[in-house]
């Protein structure tokens, strides 16, 4: 089909000062990564068995089973295609489900994954195959009722009866009953179920069965097991997250997991040799969320931006046309940070991506020794990316004044896709509150006269800890706001300062109070703020890092803007612990409001190609407001004249209730 | 007074009140009731809601209880059904649409009725029509003769109303006004009830008269027939389609083909059409913005604060029922209500839902006095009306929307869950953010305001031009202190202390935007771009002036409460909270100009601190005073009883996805399983 691109669309995208093409193989790791990928989406573009209606018109029984439709579909396809490279899987997942949710998807992400890392190897010859040709479909159950985060909290008990040599897996209490897997609902017949192990009198805590829980060839839940839907949602609507209740069900003793702990056929229980690898895959899935964050971001400034220079609203000087939104002060004022925030949470998941590789090898050479920080770092970056993107995409939503409140928009759509991010995998306060132990941990270790390393060697340069001779010197007293690697310093600054006050004020509170965890409670809004200064710092140094490995000159002027609104920006929404601490002054302050609004000025005639270089296929958005060509308005109306309540001229409920109100009164 | 027996939606479970809330009930440090009577505006309306909302809920009709596992058909069919029933039961108990009964009952439904609209046309015909088209249309509109709605917006212009498109050309000839959308831009997109019910349209339009253009006016226009409900020739009208909430709502889209209205329907009140087109204008430019600012007032205390104050209550009684972890080694886990970090981001947002009472009370009040003059043509407090309505607007829907998302959040997984109640009152506080003026354009209202009445006090600097200044930005001239003189903690805890600190940056602010602006005049740029080269800072003033005047009207509202020293303490309280928090989130500007110093915001942090660990044991109470009923709610989290889990439980089994069976199992998951089967 010819369509002609939206003529403020063309104009934004002829006075781009660098090539999009150049960024996005940045963004993609390499050229090479780009083409296949763009190789893989067009597979999917162009295979009528992805094509259906659009999800925005269905009920969410509907958009349940398109989704399973697609799920069966891709495993298809997925083989057919000869795809098996990780990242080239998550390509070709991405562009099929859109917003990634597949009932299905468990069986692949997690109870697969499980199998491999806690059974063994006859486990695995049993479960893996009929899993992975999804002859099984499987789960995975952790959550409860009344238990989240806190995983020693769960209730659910598999206890051991060595007569028969089957677990007894129940469900004691209301608050017990498994709640939230996703696939749990309608779609799977096995779960892999997180349960506290009995045996021997005695509780060993938690540990992973095996359980059958639909009968294969009829699927009906089996005796003992009460299973269903936990009903509707804010978003994943196409996903039947599930509850679960066992009524003292029995599984054989070869379905516990058992590659680290056993239980032997006479009860007895083998301790475990080590549980620091378990870190692993929650490690992997909080880095893998960071990248999510800066994806869901960048759809959004996608959308918000290209609708920003078309749509066209009151007037700045009187009597010339409608000017488009994008020039108005207060729009790039809200976008722009966002687009920049967008650019520094990619290269930090692709930094965080990159460092879980790198360590992990160093794990199978059984050399642990960074993953403290590494887990310490994924908890509090997923919490702060999350929590910044989680307001960001409403932001975008926001921006798109009413439009963006109709799901033609796709900004309601990925807002609530995105958003359990921010509870799932670990509750961000939580989060944040591990990141900030790591904090005190390694700041008392520097007061103990031992030095730190990794991102958090800045404690050793604080001037109260004086066990650094030459620390003078490594306190800037001039910040450069033009400087990236200056205004880095600034953060590192501010964050070490903040951890400084935060372990000083939970001293304070320990010597007040006998109880450690009290004090801890007491002192942990102080704790979250130390932790967030450390993540914001971390993300403007990989930022601006970033900054010298590209090599294209005008590629890298753009970056570097970006960069520099995105320090300057976080300076000005954090002014007060910069003054309060004494890193900027009132002057520096003022300069930074002034240099941001310079900026905008300057990212301006840009910002239209900033986000094309993102790459997002129109299908991907799956917003009429962010189309590529620009052409919202007729394609608006034509979407509307398809919503269901079109249908008919007249609506049934005309004639069943208007007309008799009219009538009766 | 007995407040009534709550025994929760009759579930078997509800008969008992959950150990952990009825501890927190336990020693209340005020009475709840009287709270209850204070925040109805007296005890004798406490009881009048709660006969209304006994009538409500006693009738099955009016159940929510499915509301979360309906399409939107099925929501906007069940909307126009349950408007029709209050209808019927209105009549037959003589309630009038303006009385309070209706909107009690209103409260008690959570506004889930069709035909809202329908309020708004009646209100705009009263603010902008002539008596004699107030006395022709509006018993037609009580009697539901006629439906009729507001149709403002259009597919391409929102907020900025002069770039509206839709025509209203007169023809003298035939004595009407021709109707006309001009391109597919101008055409109306998302009125209400306008999809599938109106019969009639407010239609706001440029009208050219004479061939000269006299800017927007409104036109009722019938759009559909009152016999069968087709479209009149010439109209196109539907739904929009899917949004993020207000399913039960038919917003629609509306386009005109040259239709004809005959002149009297053009409202009257403040400008006319002669019938040989002669245009004549009786009010102001800006007279025809007074029905936005009805509606804006009445929005805040009828629509957008009460979703922030059920959030709250559903986020605070659930935080007391769910434990998670140890506080101490050897106790049981703890009730997450009791960890400061819940508290942090629970509390500012109650202190916000009260500040917002009492605020939107006030200026409830202020409108009731400014509008009647208004009506006759006195509009000298109009423009005062309209900075204050449109600030406070953007505030409270800024506020409410984010801290309901808060505390959604602050529920974790659970506030995911529709059945928490909380993600459909996020999805509809945040609709309030972009209608009825969205808010950074309404701001930018204020800040004009604001820039205009300092430029006024500058230029006449002698004592008289004070009094001149409008009441809620006299204090622009008010003597202001260089340095905060706190001293303490404890110093920061009085209300004359915030209060003045809040006024300073507030107005160093509004100094600053006024300089930026004329630093940019005076270099020569054009008043145009001038401004727009200034917003943001302008945003920033006005987001501080708004502040400053809730916090002054928080406060003064408390004094009034001397007769009540419990609740007056415990609400005390909130007030502070609410400053300090708004002081810590913005310390930048309070450190800047060395208002504040370093220590002085340690002060106030640890002020803070301390205050929440004071609220906590109130929590319970002060979210029970808002007086909710559960069925209002509707969440499994929030409910009276504290019954969480049971209710979640028992709410979930009720889903269509578990009553309705599996089609995508025969369909899809069946063959899969048994290709792999043969396969193997």
């Amino acid at each position: 089909m010819a369509v002609t691109m939206n003529e403020d669309l063309r104009r934004e995208r002829a006075s781009a000062s660098f090539n999009p093409e150049l960024l996005t193989h940045i963004l993609d790791g390499s050229p090479e990564n780009t083409r296949r990928r763009r190789e893989i989406e067009n597979l999917i573009l162009n295979d009528p068995d992805f094509k259906h209606e659009d999800l925005n018109f269905l009920t969410r029984s509907q958009r349940y089973e398109v989704a399973v439709r697609k799920s069966a579909t891709l495993v298809k396809k997925i083989r057919e295609f000869g795809i098996s490279d990780p990242d080239e899987i998550m390509w070709f997942k991405k562009l099929h489900m859109i917003n990634f949710v597949e009932p299905v998807g468990l069986n692949f992400s997690m109870f697969i994954s499980t199998l491999l890392n806690q059974g063994t190897t006859a486990q695995n010859e049993k479960w893996l195959l009929p899993a992975q040709g999804l002859q099984i479909i499987g789960t995975y159950a952790q959550t409860e009722l009344g238990h989240g985060t806190h995983l020693r909290g769960l209730e659910t008990t598999a206890t051991y009866d060595p007569e028969t040599q089957e677990f007894v897996l129940n469900s004691p209490t209301v608050t017990s009953i498994k709640w939230w897997p996703g696939g749990l609902g309608k779609t799977s017949n096995h779960a892999i179920v997180l349960a506290q192990l009995y045996t021997q009198g005695k509780c060993y805590g938690l540990h992973a069965f095996i359980v059958p829980i639909r009968e294969i060839g009829t699927h009906k839940p089996l005796p003992g097991i009460t299973v269903g839907d936990i009903g509707p949602k804010f978003g994943y609507d196409e996903m039947d997250n599930g509850y679960l209740k066992m009524d003292h069900y029995r599984i054989p003793r070869e379905n516990m997991l058992m590659k680290h702990a056993q239980v032997k056929p006479d009860g007895t229980y083998v301790k475990p040799v080590s549980n620091k690898l378990t870190y692993g895959t929650m490690v992997f899935i909080r880095s893998f969320l960071v990248g999510e964050a800066a994806r869901s971001l960048a759809k959004a400034c996608t959308i918000a931006i290209r609708y920003s220079a078309v749509r066209h609203q009151s007037e700045i000087k009187p009597g010339e046309p409608e000017p488009q939104i994008l020039d108005f002060q207060t729009q790039q004022y809200k976008l722009f940070p966002l687009l920049a925030t967008a650019y520094a949470f990619h290269f930090v998941g692709a930094y965080m991506k990159e460092t879980y590789h790198r360590i992990n090898e160093d794990i199978g050479q059984g050399d642990l020794s960074e993953l403290p920080e590494l887990h310490a770092l994924t908890a509090g970056l997923k919490a702060f990316t999350s929590w910044t993107t989680n307001a960001a995409i409403e932001a975008c939503r926001m921006a798109c004044g009413g439009h963006g409140y109709s799901h033609c928009s796709g900004l309601p759509n990925i807002y609530v896709t995105f958003t359990p991010t921010c509870t799932f995998e670990g509750e961000n306060t939580v989060m944040m509150l591990q990141t900030a132990r790591f904090l005190m941990k390694s700041y008392d270790q520097v007061h103990s006269g031992k030095l730190v390393c990794g991102m958090v060697s800045y404690l050793n340069d604080l001037p109260s800890q004086r066990i650094q001779p030459q620390q003078v010197a490594v306190w800037p007293t001039v910040v450069d706001i033009n400087s990236p690697h200056s205004l880095t310093e600034a953060y590192r600054l501010r964050a070490a300062r903040l951890v400084e006050i935060a372990a000083k004020n939970l001293q304070t509170e320990v010597s007040h109070r006998k109880s450690k965890e009290v004090a801890w409670n007491l002192t942990s809004v102080d704790l979250v703020r130390a932790s967030e200064a450390h993540c914001h710092y971390v993300t403007v140094k990989l930022f601006s890092e970033q900054l010298l490995k590209i090599q294209d000159k005008p590629t890298q002027a753009v970056l570097r803007n970006l960069c520099l609104l995105y320090s300057l920006y976080g300076i000005s929404q954090k002014a007060g612990d910069f003054l309060q601490e004494n890193i900027l002054t009132d002057s520096q302050i003022t300069q930074v409001h002034q240099r941001i609004k310079e900026l905008l000025t300057v990212i301006r005639p840009d910002a239209v190609t900033l986000v094309d270089a993102f790459d997002f296929q129109d299908v991907s958005l799956g917003s009429v407001l962010g189309r590529y060509d620009g052409n919202v308005y007729e394609n608006l109306f034509e979407w509307a004249k398809n919503s269901p309540l079109n249908k008919d001229e007249v609506h049934e409920s005309f004639y069943k209730h208007l007309k008799p109100l009219q009538s009766k009164l | 007074m007995d407040s009534p027996a709550r025994v929760s939606m009759g579930d078997a479970w509800s008969w008992q009140v959950h150990p952990d809330m009825e501890s927190e009930r336990r020693q209340p440090s005020f009475d709840v009731e009287r709270l209850t009577n204070i925040l109805d505006g007296g005890a004798e309306n406490t009881a009048l809601r709660r006969k209304v909302e006994s009538v409500i809920h006693s009738d099955p009709v009016f159940s929510l209880k499915d509301n979360y596992f309906m399409s939107q058909n099925e929501r906007y069919e069940a909307g126009v059904k349950k408007k029709f029933h209050l209808h019927m039961i209105a009549q037959r108990l003589g309630w009038s649409e303006h009385s309070r009964e209706f909107r009690y009952a209103f409260r008690a439904l959570t506004g889930d009725l069709a035909l809202g609209l329908h309020h708004i046309f009646l209100k705009s015909l009263q603010s902008l029509g002539s008596e004699e088209q107030i006395a022709k249309w509006a018993p037609l509109c009580n009697e539901f003769r006629i439906i009729a709605t507001y149709a403002q917006t259009e597919l391409g212009h929102g907020t900025y109303l002069q770039g509206l498109e839709t025509e209203a050309t007169y023809d003298a000839d035939t004595q009407e006004f021709v109707m006309h959308s001009p391109t597919l831009t101008a055409t109306k997109w998302w009125p209400g009830d306008l999809g599938r019910s109106a019969t009639h349209a407010l239609v706001l339009a440029q009208l050219i008269c004479s061939g000269a253009r006299q800017g927007m006016h409104a036109f009722i226009v019938p759009i559909r027939s009152l016999q069968d409900h087709t479209l009149l020739p010439g109209v196109t009208a539907g739904d929009i389609g899917p949004k993020m909430d207000f399913e039960y709502t038919d917003n629609g889209f509306l386009q005109l083909d040259h239709v004809r209205i005959p002149r009297e329907n053009m409202l009257s009140r403040f400008a006319q059409v002669l019938p040989d087109g002669t245009y004549i204008k009786l009010g102001t430019a800006q007279s025809n913005y007074l029905s936005m600012v009805v509606v804006r007032v009445s929005l805040l205390l009828d629509e957008i604060n009460p979703l922030l104050e059920k959030a709250c209550i559903i986020a605070i009684r659930y935080s007391v029922i769910r434990r998670q972890s140890r506080l101490r080694p050897s106790d049981p886990e703890a009730k997450v209500l009791d960890y400061q970090t819940q508290q942090h981001k629970l509390f500012p947002q109650l202190a916000t839902a009260y500040a917002f009472h009492f605020m939107g009370t006030s200026l409830q009040e202020f409108f009731e006095e400014s509008y009647s003059a208004i009506l006759d043509r006195d509009f000298s407090l109009l423009p005062e009306l309209h900075a204050l309505s449109s600030g406070l607007k953007a505030m409270v829907s800024e506020f409410c929307t984010q801290g309901a998302e808060l505390c959604r959040r602050a529920c974790g997984g659970h506030g995911y869950s529709k059945l928490s109640g909380l993600p459909s009152l996020v999805s509809r506080v945040t609709a309030s953010c972009t209608y009825e003026g969205e808010n950074t354009v309404l701001y930018l209202q204020v800040a004009r305001f604001l820039v205009k009445s300092y430029l006024q006090a500058q230029a006449s600097p002698g004592s008289t031009s004070k009094t001149s200044l409008p009441q809620s930005v006299a204090y622009l001239t008010a003597p202001d202190l260089a340095k905060c003189p706190a001293r303490r903690a404890a110093d920061f805890l009085h209300p004359e202390l915030y209060t003045r600190a809040w006024a300073h940056v507030a107005v160093r602010l509004i100094k600053d935007s006024a300089h930026h602006l004329q630093t940019r005049l005076q270099s020569g740029a054009d008043e145009h771009e001038a401004w727009n080269q200034t917003t943001v800072i302008h945003l920033q003033a006005a987001k501080a002036h708004c502040y400053y005047i809730t916090v002054k009207g928080f406060a003064e509202a408390l004094q009034k409460l001397d007769h009540e020293p419990a609740i007056q303490q415990a609400l005390q309280r909130l007030c502070d909270l609410f400053a300090l928090h708004g002081i810590l989130s913005t310390a930048g500007d309070f450190l800047q100009d060395g208002f504040l110093s370093g220590a002085q915001v340690d002060m106030v942090r640890s002020a803070y601190l301390d205050l929440l660990f004071l609220i906590r044991k109130d929590a319970i109470s002060l979210t029970d005073a808002f007086d909710f009923t559960d069925q209002c709610l509707n969440s499994a989290l929030g409910c009276y009883d504290g019954n969480v889990y049971e209710r979640l439980f028992y709410w979930a089994q009720k889903s269509p996805t578990n009553t309705q069976g599996n089609p995508a199992y025969q369909k899809y998951l069946r063959p899969l399983l048994q290709s792999w089967r043969s396969k193997l």
